[in-house]
C-alpha cells in the first residue's frame, strides 16, 4: 500500500499531520457523528474527509486531528460505528502504531436509550449500554433491555 | 444461586433452577401453611408509584403472613414525589427504614436503577437492601411471571412442553414479555396473537429465537384455540399508549366469550394478569376452563415464598 511516514496515502486531497491521529476506513457518513463523539470539535486541528475513494470498501470517511492521542476507551467507542475502523498515531512525521478498533462490552455516559420511557430519559440517571451483539453490533440499555443497531445508537449532546 | 439480599429485577437474571426453588418453597408453604415467626422483626416497604390491586395487596398479605411488618404508599399523592423528588433520593431515604423494598413504577427500567442504588449503599457499608420490581414501565413484571409459571404448573402438572397462546397488548404489557422470556427457559411452544402493531417487541422476539423457541405470530385467537394448553389474555392498557388515536384503533379487538372455548381442550386454561376490562366476558368465569382468580390467588405463596428467600428466612 503506498503508505506515506505520516500516514497519508499518495495523491490524497488532505494534507498530512506531523504529530496526531488519523482515524481511517470509517463508513461514509459517520466521521462528522464520531468527530463530535469524541470531543474533537472543540479546539483541536481536525480535518474531515468524507466520501474518499476506498480500495477496500469503495467509499469511505476518515479523521485527522493533531496532538491528540485516542485513548483504548476511545477507539473502543469509535468501533460502535465503525467496527472496520484503524486508528493511525502519528509522531514526528512517522507511522508509529497502527490499531484495529474493537466493540466494548459496556459504554457509559455517552450514549443516550432510544426508548423514550425509559429512567434514564426521565430522571438523572447516567447511562450505560451493553453490547448483545456483535455482528451486527446490537446494543441494549442495562436499564430498559431497549436494543438498537449500532448505527441507531443517538449520542449526548 | 443464593437468594438472600438479592434483587429480583429481571426475570432473564434467574435460572430455571432459581425459579424451581422458588416454586417448591411456595408450595411448601401451601400445604403447610404460613410461619409467622419465619419475618419476625422485618420490614417491607411497598413503593407504588402506579395503581395496583393484586400485586400490592398480595405482597403485603404475603409479608405479614410470615409475621414482617409493611411500610407503603400506594400512589405518589401525598409523597415527595409529588414535589419533585427523584427515585434515587426515595429509594436512598426507604432503605434507612425497611430491610427490602418493592417498588412498582411508570419508567422502563426504575427497579433496575432502584437496584443499583441500594447496591451502591452497601457497597458504602451500608446494609444491602434488596430489590424487587412489582412492574416497571412498559419493561418487565418478573413476581407476575413467576406466579404464572406456577399456575401453569399446578393446571396442568408440568410447564415443559405446553403449547401458550399470549393474546392482546405484547407490545406494552410488561407481564407477556417477562413471561416470553421465562417460557423460553422451560421448551414451551409460543403462540402471539396481536394486531401487528401490538405484537412482541424485536427484541424479546430475538431473545426467543437465540433460544430456540417454537413461536409463531398470529391476529385472531381462533387460530390458535384449539391446540393451546393455556389461553394467556392480557388487557389493551390505556395508559401505556403514546398516542390515544392508536388506543381507539386497537380497543376491543379480542374478547373471549365462553361460546368461543368450544373447540378448545377441556384441559386447556384461561389465564389473565388482571385486571380485565371486556377481553375476557363474564360467561367465562363458569367454565371451569377459567383459571385468573386462582392464578391472582398465588400471587400470596410465590410472593412469600420470595421474601422468605431474600429476607434470609428460608435459606
Amino acid at each position: 500500500m503506498n503508505v506515506q511516514k505520516n500516514g497519508t496515502k499518495k495523491g490524497m486531497i488532505v494534507s498530512p499531520i506531523e504529530n496526531g491521529t488519523v482515524i481511517d476506513h470509517l463508513p461514509p457518513g459517520r466521521a462528522v457523528r464520531i468527530a463530535r463523539m469524541l470531543g474533537l470539535t472543540e479546539g483541536a486541528v481536525v480535518i474531515i474527509g468524507q466520501n474518499l475513494k476506498s480500495t477496500k470498501y469503495g467509499r469511505k470517511d476518515l479523521i485527522k486531528v493533531e496532538n491528540r492521542f485516542l485513548t483504548d476507551e476511545e477507539c473502543s467507542r469509535i468501533a460502535l460505528f465503525a467496527p472496520n475502523a484503524t486508528v493511525n498515531i502519528i509522531r514526528d512525521s512517522e507511522l508509529v502504531e497502527k490499531r484495529k478498533v474493537s466493540i466494548p462490552d459496556v459504554v457509559e455516559g455517552i450514549a443516550i436509550c432510544s426508548n423514550a420511557n425509559c429512567i434514564t430519559n426521565k430522571e438523572p440517571v447516567p447511562t450505560r449500554m451493553v453490547t448483545v451483539s456483535r455482528s451486527p453490533v446490537v446494543i441494549a440499555c442495562y436499564y430498559c433491555g431497549y436494543e438498537v443497531k449500532a448505527e441507531d445508537l443517538r449520542l449526548r449532546g | 444461586m443464593d437468594f438472600l439480599n438479592r434483587d429480583i429485577v429481571s426475570i432473564k437474571d434467574l435460572t430455571r433452577e432459581d425459579l424451581d426453588k422458588v416454586f417448591g418453597t411456595a408450595r411448601r408453604m401451601e400445604r403447610d401453611g404460613y410461619d409467622r415467626g419465619l419475618l419476625r422483626g422485618k420490614r417491607v416497604s411497598l413503593l407504588f408509584y402506579e395503581p395496583s390491586t393484586r400485586t400490592r395487596l398480595s405482597f403485603q398479605a404475603a409479608a405479614q403472613s410470615l409475621g414482617a411488618d409493611t411500610i407503603w404508599f400506594a400512589g405518589i399523592e401525598g409523597t415527595s414525589v409529588m414535589k419533585g423528588e427523584t427515585l434515587k433520593d426515595t429509594i436512598e431515604t426507604v432503605s434507612n427504614y425497611a430491610d427490602a423494598i418493592v417498588v412498582r413504577h411508570p419508567y422502563d427500567g426504575a427497579a433496575r436503577w432502584a437496584a443499583e442504588i441500594t447496591t451502591r449503599r452497601a457497597e458504602r457499608g451500608e446494609k444491602k437492601v434488596p430489590v424487587i420490581n412489582g412492574g416497571d414501565g412498559r419493561n418487565e413484571h418478573p413476581t407476575q411471571t413467576m406466579l404464572d409459571l406456577y399456575t401453569m404448573a399446578q393446571s396442568q402438572g408440568r410447564i415443559g412442553g405446553l403449547t401458550i397462546a399470549m393474546v392482546g397488548d405484547l407490545k406494552y404489557g410488561r407481564t407477556v414479555h417477562s413471561l416470553a422470556y421465562a417460557l423460553g427457559m422451560y421448551g414451551c411452544r409460543i403462540r402471539l396473537v396481536a394486531p401487528e402493531q401490538l405484537q412482541m417487541p424485536p427484541h424479546v422476539l430475538s431473545y426467543l429465537a437465540s433460544r430456540g423457541v417454537e413461536c409463531t405470530l398470529h391476529t385472531s385467537i381462533e387460530e390458535v384455540i384449539g391446540e393451546v394448553d393455556i389461553l394467556y389474555m392480557t388487557r389493551i392498557q390505556k395508559e401505556r399508549f403514546p398516542d390515544e388515536n392508536e388506543y381507539n384503533r386497537v380497543r376491543g379487538m379480542y374478547r373471549v366469550t365462553r361460546k368461543m372455548l368450544q373447540p378448545a381442550k377441556p384441559t386447556m386454561r384461561v389465564m389473565h394478569p388482571l385486571p380485565r376490562v371486556d377481553e375476557v366476558s363474564v360467561d367465562v368465569d363458569d367454565d371451569p376452563r377459567s383459571y385468573y382468580f386462582k392464578q391472582a390467588g398465588n400471587g400470596v405463596p410465590i410472593r412469600a415464598a420470595l421474601l422468605a428467600m431474600v429476607l434470609g428466612g428460608i435459606s
